[in-house]
């Protein structure tokens, strides 16, 4: 059975490779810094096994995450000269492979969903090639690696380097953003255990009114969303919230239908996403790789949506789910 | 109370614009600690929660092959695609795009589209060579960042209001799991995913006619800036007369 276990160790060793280019890479002003970051986080990805069934402490992980935390967070990473080629030899490149480079790339998506659709039921003596749960994350992994094949095969590549170092590139000028999402859901975690929810519960009850449906409603939807905006991740504002909330007031209290308020109540959080900085995957990464001089172009381009959208998910859960 | 000073170190670090890795690491620390968690037992939830949300970090796994086909001119092909496709304009073209990644979501395809995967090799380049081929010339810096914007903004919409209509997606397993053992509740993640569609189906009304009017802003503003180039162009004359 391949296990997502097996993915994410691929998925590290890709950093630890990726972090022995940087070190010797010398065009690259920070080269220990931003080795020493991707290469402290590839290990943290094989670590991570050992700490989810229980054979490793959690703690040493812990202060791993401390440590890329400050590497990133002070500016201790850097980033090389690029390896593309200028732009005229890319364009005649282009015009010699047509349409034919396309097809890597749509080899990702195409053995993705044969792996969530068809494989999923594959099994081998009695025991499912791809570990249930993660069919479509592992089709993923599979798809990556397939479509290098085929693109190395395609364009007559012979050197594994020469991806490897264009994907280091890219991994270098996204830089720390790239690991904020993660921590994001680990501050989530934190909130969660140390009982913020609960503290957020007792303030909603002492200001709502008594019975006022309507209003709870605004407040749960509103809430998602601008503590969304705070934290960047609605994964982090829906335990908050929906422990203050959702559950005891609108479920509990008012009868709601739960599946439609918690569904909507998490994309109110979406529409949080979409407005913030602090989202940096959906709204800073982007505008990063597509080298805008505004960083905030993409939420300017959403924000009109998300506050079109914030009203429509108030009006179906009021409406829908009582 | 006083474990709601975590939450405002987020709210303080973010509006000074602090580092966000170093925002996110202070107020875990601080909430850690003010709810009563011992060091030990923070640095055990920081290690704990990292290594069971990996999975949000491995689309990093798609960046060599596609670093490799930029090497070798893919954005430049999708450049010319386009070009064959005149007919397409920018708001149609990321219309229909905002269409392909909701549907394609829907059903678990969400590693289809991002940043990296497609806007930034596909989509941005299609979307500002159809602005250019209206235009008849390279695009005003300004407006290219607009275009670009609306590139990456139709793909984020898309893949948001799609992927909740899927059963198998993180959010919804998020609910679904919180609420099982939180509440020792049984929540079916079909129903969760059935109740993301109005929402889904205002999402493209409202986004897609925003794009389709984009096109109509492009023209005017366009218009403009020709405009402006006509008066410099007649101021420089003139200063050269005055010589």
């Amino acid at each position: 059975m391949i296990k997502s276990e097996h993915f994410f160790w691929l998925v590290g060793a890709v950093f630890l490779v990726m972090a022995a280019q940087m070190v010797m890479d010398r065009t690259n002003p920070r080269r220990f810094g931003s080795a020493g970051f991707w290469g402290l986080l590839g290990a943290a990805f094989f670590y991570s096994t050992g700490v989810v069934d229980k054979s490793l402490p959690a703690e040493p992980l812990g202060v791993a995450v401390l440590l890329l935390i400050v590497l990133g967070g002070c500016g201790l990473t850097g980033k090389g000269e690029s390896h593309t080629p200028p732009r005229e030899k890319r364009a005649a490149s282009a015009a010699l492979l047509g349409n034919k480079l396309f097809l890597p790339a749509l080899t990702i998506p195409v053995v993705a969903m044969i792996c969530a659709t068809l494989v999923k039921d594959w099994k081998i003596g009695g025991e499912p090639v791809l570990e249930p749960g993660y069919e479509t994350i592992l089709g993923l992994g599979v798809g990556a690696v397939a479509a290098l094949v085929v693109g190395m095969v395609l364009l007559r590549e012979r050197k594994v380097s020469v991806p490897l170092h264009s994907g280091r590139n890219m991994l270098e000028s996204m830089g720390w953003a790239l690991i904020l999402p993660q921590l994001l859901s680990v501050l989530g975690s934190i909130f969660q255990t140390a009982g913020v929810g609960e503290q957020v519960r007792r303030i909603s009850e002492a200001v709502l009114p008594d019975g006022q449906q309507f209003v709870a409603v605004a407040v749960y939807c509103c809430g998602m969303a601008l503590f969304t905006i705070v934290m960047g991740n609605a994964f982090a504002a829906f335990p908050v919230m929906t422990a203050a909330i959702g559950w005891p007031v609108l479920i509990e209290q008012m009868n709601g239908n739960a599946p439609a308020v918690l569904a909507i109540g998490m994309l109110c959080g979406f529409c949080g996403t979409l407005v913030t900085p602090m989202a940096a995957n959906f709204n800073l990464v982007p505008a990063a790789l597509l080298e805008l001089k505004d960083q905030y172009g993409p939420i300017k381009a959403q924000l009109p949506t998300a506050a079109a959208l914030l009203v429509c998910n108030v009006a179906i859960m009021a409406l829908f789910a009582f | 109370m006083i474990v709601l000073l975590g939450v405002l170190v987020v709210i303080l670090g973010f509006a000074t614009r602090r580092n966000p890795l170093l925002v996110v690491g202070a107020a875990g620390i601080v909430t850690g600690l003010l709810g009563k968690l011992s060091p030990q037992e923070v640095l055990a939830t920081f290690g704990n929660s990292f290594a069971s949300a990996r999975s949000v970090t491995v689309f990093v796994i798609t960046l060599p092959v596609i670093g490799l086909l930029e090497r070798y001119g893919l954005q430049e092909q999708a450049r010319n695609l386009i070009g064959k496709l005149g007919k397409l304009t920018t708001g149609r073209f990321l219309t229909l795009y905002l269409l392909i990644r909701q549907l394609t979501a829907s059903v678990g395809l969400t590693s289809i589209g991002g940043p990296a995967q497609s806007v930034r090799p596909l989509i941005a380049p299609m979307a500002e060579a159809a602005a250019e081929a209206k235009a008849g010339r390279p695009l005003p810096q300004r407006l290219r960042e607009k275009v670009r914007s609306h590139a990456s903004g139709a793909d984020t919409i898309g893949v948001f209001f799609g992927e909740d209509c899927f059963i198998a997606i993180g959010s919804i397993l998020l609910i679904t799991g919180f609420v099982n053992s939180t509440y020792g509740q049984h929540l079916e993640p079909l129903h969760l995913a059935l109740w993301a569609i109005p929402s889904a189906i205002c999402a493209f009304l409202i986004h897609g006619a925003r794009l389709l009017n984009l096109d109509r802003q492009l023209e005017r503003e366009l218009a403009v800036a020709a405009a402006e180039n006509d008066l410099t162009a007649h101021a420089g004359l003139r200063t050269e007369d005055a010589k």
